[in-house]
């Protein structure tokens, strides 16, 4: 029988620090993150990987941190959205306008991100295959499009949309 | 000097927060002393709770307390005390809550609730509206007679049946509209629940301190309702109940609703008044709490040959599930505005708020007009058919104009009612309207355009009150302090920019207190119904002339001159005829001093306030009534384009041209209407509350219930008409909710033309559209 208050005490790169937290081997990536460590930026909403609101990045990629043990990132630089200091993408959803209510945000942000760094050159497909894992109830994601164009190449590549 | 204030598309006051994760939440709410709630929901969806045995879950290390619905004689509701918090007896739907687990973390609340042994002895379940209103139908509600009614007024239910609200409206002389029509068209049509999906989901923590003072954190759009609330419930007073709410992160109407704050006091009081937090998972969130009506509808519209109309018969028959809620008042605000924006002499409305074993109801952006109007604008659709005549222009034709009578006979002016002809004129030539409705695109492909109107009024008690305090910095800036909590509408910046425009400063030198606490912050009635910039903003416009008077009586001492001839701007006090002759407001905001010493003034603080006037309650027999000071009119349409073999289709292009009276802040309010026309198509083309056989609720997660997503956004084409309101700030009209309205309606027209067949439900997938082009009996190859 699982024992459940068993706790571990772990050791987590998160934003370029070594952080110790004690987990159960249930917890998620995203609970430690919010409970542990303070950073709430991360958001519980679905805790079931289909709004992305608490996606992270996992050694660069997005991940959804509901989705994945805080056990799981051993070993593994995280970056949450604290991590992320004046970055382009952070700028442009200021400047177009890209959040209302702001829950969905720092989700998107991470997501947005990653896809910048990873695909510069993304085109108009690409944008929206990344993109669709995230939810935004607010926006009807003009804002988002035009936040996450604006700091991709200013002439992609891929032309497929 | 710079000054930003009316019509420039500031960025929200919290952004730096928003994009950089340190925006705080009401989930973000973190304490080592918290302890941890869970609900433990109702398997069925009609059925008499036999026994709950908690034995094994208080087993589990860590489970502090374990509550069930039978320990308490409570019944709550904001219209009619209908509701235990916790089901006693009997459960009414799907998800209930009848227990509440309260425990050190929340995994072992989640896991002891899950140890909670509840035995039911099943009932016959109220599965629709149509067994619902059935003759000895099964009732929801053995005793609504003895339930007591909040607002007498307001709610008239029929005892011994499942009919929670009846609301009548008898404009003019049906039978003489039916006589002076020569074309009458009538159709049915059903619209699903469906749900609020704010990304935050619903949540709250209590605390009750030694001293009896209740410490209630939550996140909703009515900190003063939540307020209001507990204190009749529980009988307390109200300096007892403080409500903190921080940023809200989303609630289209769901969050207007006080559930978990009772809840989650309850679970307080169980363990000595220990802090409890309160969190629904994403499932609980869809099922537990409120979600957003469903409704049939019958319509009849008479009209002569040229398109005028004459008569309308619609009877509304809302799902407002197992609780009233405010779905009552969403009947009754959906009665009120039953022709949608068209003179008709001769209305006949019934709507009826009906009990159902259904998730129960409450405010959903646009207070259940969304629905009403699908049935009242697909009907038009039907009508232009009919005479053949362009459905735009015959819209046209009917729109409410000055002088005209509402259905609830309020007479119209230009300033109430707007501009809805020169919404359509724009709309007409954005989406290209002369090139016909309906083109064949070549291999089976059709593109098609519909189109809806919409309009809406604030449907808000008649004394609804607003606060707005201001007051100065040592450097000259300022604070602004109201009750509205920012849900995401921008209304902080915006109530900002209108400080800003009132006294020509730069709206970066003023800052908004954006957390709200009921017992600092100016009251506000709640943030809902697009009505904050108007009651607020009327507020904020009195506590600034306040402030300037204040200001000019201690500058015309300093400045040794009467107060009439001082003017105040730009962070100065000066002189009318001379302006190099001032003081700057932060010299005096905090007291003035002399040279030698001597002080004169103080703290310079300004108070404002609005109160609704001159609404009044509906007649119970015919309707006659006004619920808001004003309407916000409009004009929406969708084109799609429509694969006749397979019956998919993907939408092009979402219009909406709406009078907003004033344009405050043009980038925020584009994306408050996109915003809405996005959920509008979310719910025209897939989203639905499904219930199986039994009431059990079918979708309950993200992944069974769809969302719009990214990419599958049309192109949004939006406009705005600029018809003053004269008794708002700078004109403005509330458009917060309007995107979503008409939406679903210029769809529905939009693939009945595409398709040829009509469509008169939601949600419109390809599968729907290809019953529909069968017939309902033949739905197999």
């Amino acid at each position: 029988m699982v024992n459940l208050v068993k706790m571990d005490l772990i050791e987590l790169a998160v934003n370029g620090e070594k952080r110790l937290v004690m987990a159960r081997p249930a917890d998620t990536l995203l609970h430690v993150l919010r409970e542990q460590l303070g950073l709430t930026g991360s958001k519980p909403s679905c805790k079931n990987g289909d709004c992305g609101a608490c996606t992270v990045l996992i050694d660069g990629q997005p991940i959804k941190s509901c989705l994945m043990l805080a056990v799981e990132a051993l070993g593994h630089e995280i970056t949450t959205i604290e991590g992320l200091k004046d970055s382009p993408i952070q700028r442009a959803f200021i400047d177009k306008f890209a959040f209302q209510c702001g829950y969905c945000t720092s989700g998107f942000i991470m997501n947005c991100h990653a896809l910048s760094v990873i695909h510069p050159d993304a085109g108009d497909e690409t944008i929206r295959e990344w993109l669709q894992s995230n939810l935004c109830r607010c926006t009807g994601y003009e804002e988002i499009t035009e936040a996450i164009k604006s700091v991709l190449a200013q002439e992609p590549k891929e032309n497929n949309g | 000097m710079q000054k930003v204030g009316i019509g420039v598309s500031v960025p929200r006051k919290e952004s730096q927060d928003k994009v950089t994760g340190l925006a705080i939440y009401n989930t973000d709410y973190l304490s080592p002393k918290l302890l941890y709630a869970w609900l433990v929901t109702s398997l069925y969806a009609h059925a008499e709770i036999k026994s709950i045995d908690t034995s094994e879950a208080f087993k589990v290390v860590g489970v502090q307390a374990v509550i069930t619905g039978d320990s308490y004689h409570l019944l709550c509701g904001p219209v009619i005390e209908d509701h235990p918090p916790l089901a006693k007896e009997k459960v009414r739907y799907f998800g209930e809550p009848l227990a509440v687990v309260i425990a050190n973390s929340e995994a072992v609340a989640k896991e002891a609730a899950g140890k909670v042994k509840v035995e039911y002895n099943p009932l016959p379940v109220v599965n629709s509206l149509a067994s619902a209103l059935k003759e000895g139908a099964p009732l929801v509600h053995e005793n609504v007679a003895f339930y007591k009614q909040v607002k007498p007024n307001e709610i008239f239910s029929k005892a011994g049946t499942n009919i929670a609200q009846h609301v009548k409206i008898r404009k003019g002389d049906l039978p003489e509209g039916w006589r002076q029509s020569e074309v009458i068209v009538e159709s049915n049509f059903s619209l699903p629940q469906s749900n609020h999906i704010a990304m935050e989901p619903r949540n709250a923590i209590a605390e009750i301190k030694a001293d009896g003072q209740v410490i209630i954190h939550a996140s909703t759009q009515a900190p003063f309702d939540v307020r209001k609330i507990l204190c009749r419930c529980f009988n307390l007073a109200d300096t007892q109940v403080i409500v903190n709410t921080p940023l809200v992160g989303g609630g289209f109407g769901g969050k207007t609703n006080v559930q978990l704050e009772i809840i989650a006091y309850l679970a307080s009081q169980a363990v000595h008044g220990r802090a409890v937090k309160l969190i629904e998972s994403r499932e609980q969130d869809m099922t537990s709490s409120p979600g957003h009506l469903g409704l049939e509808a019958r319509v009849k519209i008479g009209a002569t040959r040229d398109g005028t109309m004459k008569a309308l018969e619609i009877t509304l028959e809302v799902d407002v599930g197992a609780y009233v809620d405010s779905g009552s008042q969403m009947t009754r605000a959906m009665a009120a505005d039953c022709t949608g924006p068209y003179h008709i002499d001769h209305v006949w409305c019934d709507a009826y708020g009906v009990y159902t074993n259904h998730t129960y109801v409450t405010a959903f952006r646009g207070f259940g007009r969304l629905s009403y109007v699908f049935a009242i604008e697909r009907t038009m659709d039907k009508l232009a058919f009919a005479l053949g005549i362009d459905p735009l222009e015959l819209r046209l034709k009917n729109a409410l104009k000055s002088e005209d009578t509402t259905p609830t006979m309020v007479r119209l002016n230009k300033s109430s009612i707007g501009n809805l002809p020169a919404c359509l004129t724009k709309i007409k030539s954005m989406m290209n309207w002369q090139e016909g409705v309906r083109r064949e695109t070549g291999s089976n492909k059709v593109v098609a355009k519909g189109i809806s109107c919409l309009w809406k009024t604030s449907s808000s008690p008649p004394d609804a009150t607003s606060g707005a305090i201001i007051t100065i910095n040592e450097d000259g800036t300022l604070n602004l302090n109201v009750g509205t909590v920012e849900i995401g509408s921008g209304s902080k910046t915006s109530l900002a920019q209108i400080l800003a425009e009132k006294l020509s400063m730069d709206v970066n030198k003023i800052h908004v207190v954006m957390d709200v606490n009921t017992g600092i912050s100016p009251s506000h009635w709640k943030t809902v119904a697009s009505m904050t910039n108007f009651m607020v903003g009327n507020a904020v416009l009195d506590a600034a002339e306040d402030l300037v008077e204040q200001l000019r009586s201690i500058a015309s001492i300093v400045l040794r001159c009467p107060p009439e001839v001082l003017e105040v701007g730009g962070g100065k006090v000066y002189l009318k005829e001379d302006p190099e002759i001032y003081i700057e407001i932060n010299e005096i905001g905090n007291g003035y001093e002399y040279p030698e010493g001597n002080s004169i003034g103080g703290q310079v603080i300004g108070r404002g306030s609005f109160i609704m006037h001159h609404l009044v309650h509906m007649d119970k027999d015919t309707g006659k009534g006004k619920l808001g000071p004003a309407w916000t009119v409009g004009a929406q349409a969708v084109e799609v384009e429509f694969d006749t073999q397979n019956y998919t289709y993907k939408i092009l292009k979402a219009a909406t041209v709406i009078d907003a009276g004033k344009v405050l802040n043009p980038k925020g309010a584009r994306g408050t209407i996109t915003g809405g026309m996005c959920m509008g198509l979310g719910y025209g083309s897939r989203e639905s509350c499904l219930y199986g056989e039994g009431g059990e609720r079918k979708n309950p997660q993200l992944r069974t219930y769809h969302l719009m997503r990214f990419g599958e956004n049309p192109t949004y084409l939006v406009d705005f008409v600029e018809t003053p309101l004269i008794v708002a700030p700078y004109g403005l009209r509330g458009i917060a909710e309007h995107g979503i309205i008409g939406i679903p309606a210029a769809l529905a027209n939009a693939l009945t033309t595409a398709a040829q067949v009509e469509l008169n439900q939601t949600p419109l997938t390809p599968e729907t559209i290809w019953q529909a082009k069968r017939g309902k009996l033949d739905d197999s190859l």
